[in-house]
């Protein structure tokens, strides 16, 4: 039985004397569990706030949302007060500097929200607005565009509005909504004289509903349900937007502890790292202790005490940062935030961060640790040479099995779904073990390729990589993942960005012009070949919806069992339909073949996008129904499409032949090209003024949305992978000045040898720089395979190397390390030889 | 009454196809309160004797058996605790705990055997080398003399029956050695301890009522003085 006591008195003692160095194996895990913890806090304060706020989340106790205008529902002299809105994506212009764009027009009658307010400025423009007149509240960033002012008007369809606010706050919406589709709100009773709602237009009519407090609106709403369902109607309480939202939420929350948990893994491997070289530095006393007599279990409880001592620092150190961190967090999401969001600190969270850190850190410094308990008392006499294998002690492979189930586990409890936790801990075996492949090899390449005839500082630099302890592969993991991290990011961004800015240059559509009224065609068209410009093409639309699937209608599928039914949301969705016997570019035939009205008989054969289709359950010969304006049409089936979505183009993911729809209600879009931006904003103006219900797309705009979602989106992601960099660099300095004594005591003999500091100096930053190189080239080889993965079969887009970036990347981390490395050196090369003789050092 | 006693003791290393006989059958034993030496040339298979009869390795064949205790029947645990009972040892490199004090090595073994007087009695033992305004400094703030004077209060901490010192003087230079030899042997009277040296130093064998030649890994002659 362990004498415990006198083991913590041991471990006391040694502690004291390795405070410093101990600290250093933590402070890998200290911003691991900071993000951790910071995440978690927030997470948990978000869902209250969510909680908290529903009400002002929905705006009402009750939501109605259709695509037709909502008759009586019978539930409006229930209500304490209703209020409606008819919302739709339109062109806009501001006539002072006759500039237009694409915005989301939402027309209101009544007083919502009920619970929350739009926040205005000036405050007295929402009071305004609802005093009646042609008034208009629009949204602060399409204000900072056009650089448009209060008392300003802003020209909606046919009419003009008086601005009287800049929205700055709407409930429930975030900022990146407003990024997507900003709004104008206008007087529901203008909405008619716009001229704007016509046929084909995507129209959504809301109906707002607040009932007396203490009504049960679930129970209330239960008798209508089946009838909205019928007539598509959607409905909305505060507790499913509460639900919805929280879900969302609590995703994002999630998928960010999982990159925080990333940060945490590289942390874990430094700890691992570094308690590998504190282990072998200690073979020596434990072989003593050994001798004097000290059980192996006593021996191997001694050190993994100071490790638990430091863990538990560790664990507190990153708990207590993450709760101040957490205070930034706010900032950083905001633009993606529906509630206000307060902050506070969550014992939950902190527990959890002390229980991880404690537990993680514990399990990789077993890994080493275990090592201990093969040491020979011999080892006294004779220094052992010979490592205990891992292939040899079972324990160590127990440890390992230890961490994948405990990777899996946490993976588990954050994503709640086996499979997903199969491949996230698949996900980290296969980065980290692409790592350690990619530093390995190039280490190898190095060593094979270099030649030997190189001067002698670079030759001892790059062996130095190769010193017994030197945790290159190790800093080349960490350092690496946080590169590739931030690469892959800048990387895909870049692509994305590129691609959209490549369309212009080449002979691409980039402009998109929709909601054409049949009348309208043949004016807009002359418009556009009057300024000489190409119309690339001309489609006609026709909406329809979906009556039956092999004959089963909307209510047999919903009697059907869950794994043998259509999704419910195919019978409701409205279908975008055109028609044509050919493929067009951004189109091949994946499985049957276009088969034209007539060949076969008085069958009509549609063809469905392959990945909605197969996606959906459907097979070549399916027979579907669709209702086209009251009049059923049966097709079939006759062929499967890959379509690339991603060009500026109509694409559909149902495609009728020739000879079915032409009789059918119709609008049109048409495709040009515009050849400066000139042209395009004079195009874009005329068409605004002489069909404002038309709305027109342009590349510009396009590209400029995608920039601030990105830059937004990027934000956030860059802030996560800031743990990794802070991870990644943490374990650098520790690694750096865990191996102080070694490069002292080679730095003195250099010296002692003859070498000047100079040389010396040179020899160490040579070292940095192959060591910031290998980890970076690692990372940046990584991210670009991941990049290429991503865009291949994620985006579908040309991949293209980015070596411009891919270089700046490699410069700043190289430098970095070259740095750090200098600053840990400084105090090597001015250290006195008598110190290291005498081993003070 | 004999202490240690060694039957047919052979050490094999398997380097890589091929064994290496480092002892080769080797039989002696030595009695209670005996001082011997073992010397030979380098890698003549003195310190893996010296392993063996200390119980820190087990021998591939015959019978090793330690104040009554036949060493290869017990698992490495089980000797760690013949050793702390009745083992003590003095190192040519001294290995002390670095992070320890001075006293905090001596009192090593007598923490093991849970004394309660375990600071006293090292603290004594510590003024019997000399070194008690040293107690509370750490190895490198000591000299290698002073390292070995440690290292031989904490060998007779736990009033060991049998004391085994691999080169104790070898670190060191003549004046010390000689005080270290001293100290040694006068401590070892004093207690009643057996010692077992190993010795490259034919100066130092001398000193010794017995000295065992070994070479090749087999005893060539054992002379009783």
């Amino acid at each position: 039985m362990p004498d415990f006591a006198w083991i913590l008195k041991m471990a006391l003692r040694d502690f004291r004397k390795n405070l410093s160095r101990l600290l250093l194996f933590v402070s890998s895990i200290v911003v691991g569990i900071a993000a951790l913890v910071a995440i978690s806090s927030f997470g948990e304060n978000l869902v209250k706030d969510i909680d908290n706020q529903a009400k002002e989340l929905l705006g009402a106790d009750l939501v109605l949302e259709n695509s037709k205008p909502l008759g009586d529902i019978g539930l409006d002299s229930l209500a304490v007060e209703t209020a409606s809105e008819v919302n739709f994506a339109s062109m806009v212009a501001f006539p002072k500097s006759d500039a237009s764009r694409l915005t989301q027009v939402r027309a209101l009658e009544g007083n919502f929200p009920f619970y929350g307010k739009f926040e205005t400025i000036p405050a007295a423009g929402e009071k305004s607005f609802r005093s009646g007149g042609q008034k208009a509240l629009v949204e602060k960033a399409l204000m900072a565009q056009f650089d448009a002012r209060i008392g300003d008007s802003i020209k909606v369809g046919n009419l003009n509005f008086e601005i009287v606010g800049e929205l700055q706050k709407v409930p429930g919406q975030t900022g990146i909504t407003a990024s997507v589709a900003p709004a104008v709100y206008i007087p529901l009773a203008y909405l008619e004289a716009t001229g704007l709602v016509q046929y084909g237009s995507r129209v959504e009519y809301n109906r707002y509903l607040q009932f007396a407090a203490g009504v049960d609106v679930a129970k209330l709403i239960k008798p209508y349900e089946a009838q909205w369902e019928l007539e598509r109607i959607d409905a909305d309480t505060v507790e499913d937007r509460k639900q919805s939202t929280g879900r969302s939420f609590g995703n994002l929350s999630n998928f960010l502890s999982l990159v925080a948990f990333i940060a945490l893994l590289l942390g874990c491997v430094g700890v691992a790292s570094a308690v590998n070289v504190f282990v072998k530095e200690k073979l020596a006393s434990v072989a003593v202790l050994r001798c004097l007599g000290v059980a192996s279990l006593d021996v191997l409880l001694i050190y993994l005490l100071e490790i638990v001592g430091m863990g538990f620092i560790g664990a507190a150190i990153g708990s207590i940062l993450g709760t101040l961190l957490q205070f930034a967090l706010p900032v950083v999401f905001a633009d993606f935030l529906p509630v206000e969001v307060t902050v506070g600190i969550s014992w939950k969270s902190v527990g959890f961060g002390m229980v991880t850190g404690l537990f993680v850190s514990i399990l990789f410094a077993l890994l080493p640790l275990l090592k201990v308990r093969k040491v020979s008392p011999m080892a006294t006499l004779r220094p052992e040479t010979a490592d205990s294998t891992l292939l040899k002690d079972p324990a160590r492979w127990a440890v390992l099995a230890g961490i994948l189930l405990f990777i899996f586990g946490f993976s588990f409890y954050l994503l709640g779904k086996v499979t997903w936790a199969l491949g996230f801990t698949a996900f980290v075996l296969v980065a980290f073990g692409m790592l350690w492949g990619v530093g390995t090899g190039l280490m190898w390449a190095v060593r094979k390729f270099l030649p030997l005839s190189l001067s002698y500082p670079w030759r001892q630099a790059l062996s130095n990589l190769y010193r017994p302890n030197n945790q290159t592969i190790s800093l080349i993991a960490t350092i690496g993942l946080g590169t590739a991290m931030i690469s892959t990011l800048f990387f895909l961004q870049n692509q994305l960005l590129q691609e959209a800015k490549f369309a212009d240059k080449k002979d691409q559509p980039n402009m998109l012009m929709f909601d054409i009224q049949t009348p309208q065609l043949e004016k807009v068209k002359a418009q556009v070949l009057e300024r000489k410009m190409p119309i690339l093409q001309e489609v006609p639309i026709v909406t329809m919806q979906l009556n039956t699937i092999n004959g089963i209608t909307k209510k047999e599928n919903e009697e059907l069992p869950e794994e043998k039914n259509y999704s419910r949301w195919l019978y409701n969705r409205e279908f975008r339909v055109t028609y044509r016997d050919t493929l067009i570019a951004s189109e091949s035939l994946a499985t049957g073949a276009l088969i034209p009205k007539g060949s076969r008989g008085d069958s009509i054969f549609v063809s469905f996008e392959k990945g909605f289709g197969e996606g959906n359950g459907f097979k070549i010969g399916d027979e579907v129904e669709f209702n086209v304006q009251g009049r059923p049409i049966k097709t079939y089936i006759g062929s499967f499409r890959e379509v690339k979505f991603n060009q500026v183009s109509t694409n559909f993911v149902v495609l009728f032949p020739n000879g079915v729809l032409e009789e059918a209600p119709k609008f049109h879009v048409i495709i040009t090209k515009t050849s400066t931006d000139k042209q395009a904003a004079e195009m874009q103006a005329t068409m605004v003024r002489e069909f404002p219900n038309i709305s027109i797309i342009n590349l510009g705009t396009i590209v400029e949305t995608l920039e601030e979602i990105l830059g937004k989106i990027s934000f956030v992601i860059q802030f996560m992978a800031f743990f990794s960099i802070a991870t990644g660099i943490l374990v650098l300095i520790s690694s750096l000045i865990i191996s102080k004594y070694q490069r002292m005591r080679e730095s003195i003999l250099l010296r002692t040898l003859g070498a000047s500091s100079a040389l010396v100096r040179q020899i160490n930053t040579l070292e940095y720089f192959f060591l910031g190189s290998l980890a970076s080239l690692s990372g940046i080889l990584l991210s670009f395979l991941a990049t290429f993965l991503l865009c291949k079969f994620v985006f579908q887009l040309n991949f293209s190397l980015a070596w411009k970036e891919g270089l700046v990347i490699y410069l700043v981390i190289t430098l970095l390390t070259i740095v750090l490395g200098w600053l840990n050196g400084r105090k090597i090369i001015n250290q006195p030889p008598m110190e290291i003789l005498r081993g003070n050092g | 009454m004999s202490i240690l006693d060694l039957q047919n003791v052979s050490k094999t290393y398997q380097s890589g196809s091929r064994k290496l006989t480092v002892l080769d059958q080797v039989t002696f034993s030595i009695q209670a309160g005996e001082t011997i030496a073992i010397v030979g040339p380098s890698g003549s298979g003195k310190t893996t004797l010296l392993g063996l009869c200390a119980g820190l390795d087990s021998s591939s064949t015959g019978s090793v058996v330690l104040n009554g205790e036949s060493l290869e029947k017990l698992n490495e645990d089980q000797r760690a605790a013949v050793r702390s009972r009745d083992v003590g040892f003095i190192f040519q490199n001294f290995q002390l705990l670095p992070t320890l004090t001075a006293l905090e090595n001596v009192m090593v073994p007598l923490e093991l055997k849970k004394r309660k007087d375990a600071k006293e009695k090292a603290m004594e033992l510590l003024d019997k080398v000399g070194l008690k305004d040293r107690a509370t400094h750490y190895p490198t703030q000591l000299s290698g003399g002073e390292q070995q004077r440690v290292s031989i209060a904490r060998a007779f901490a736990n009033a060991p029956k049998i004391l085994f010192a691999d080169e104790p003087t070898g670190n060191l230079d003549t004046e010390t050695g000689t005080m270290i030899e001293n100290l040694i042997f006068d401590l070892n009277k004093e207690q009643g301890t057996t010692l077992v040296l190993v010795t490259h130093d034919l100066e130092l064998a001398a000193k010794t009522r017995r000295i065992v030649h070994i070479k090749g890994g087999k005893i060539q002659e054992d002379i009783h003085a």
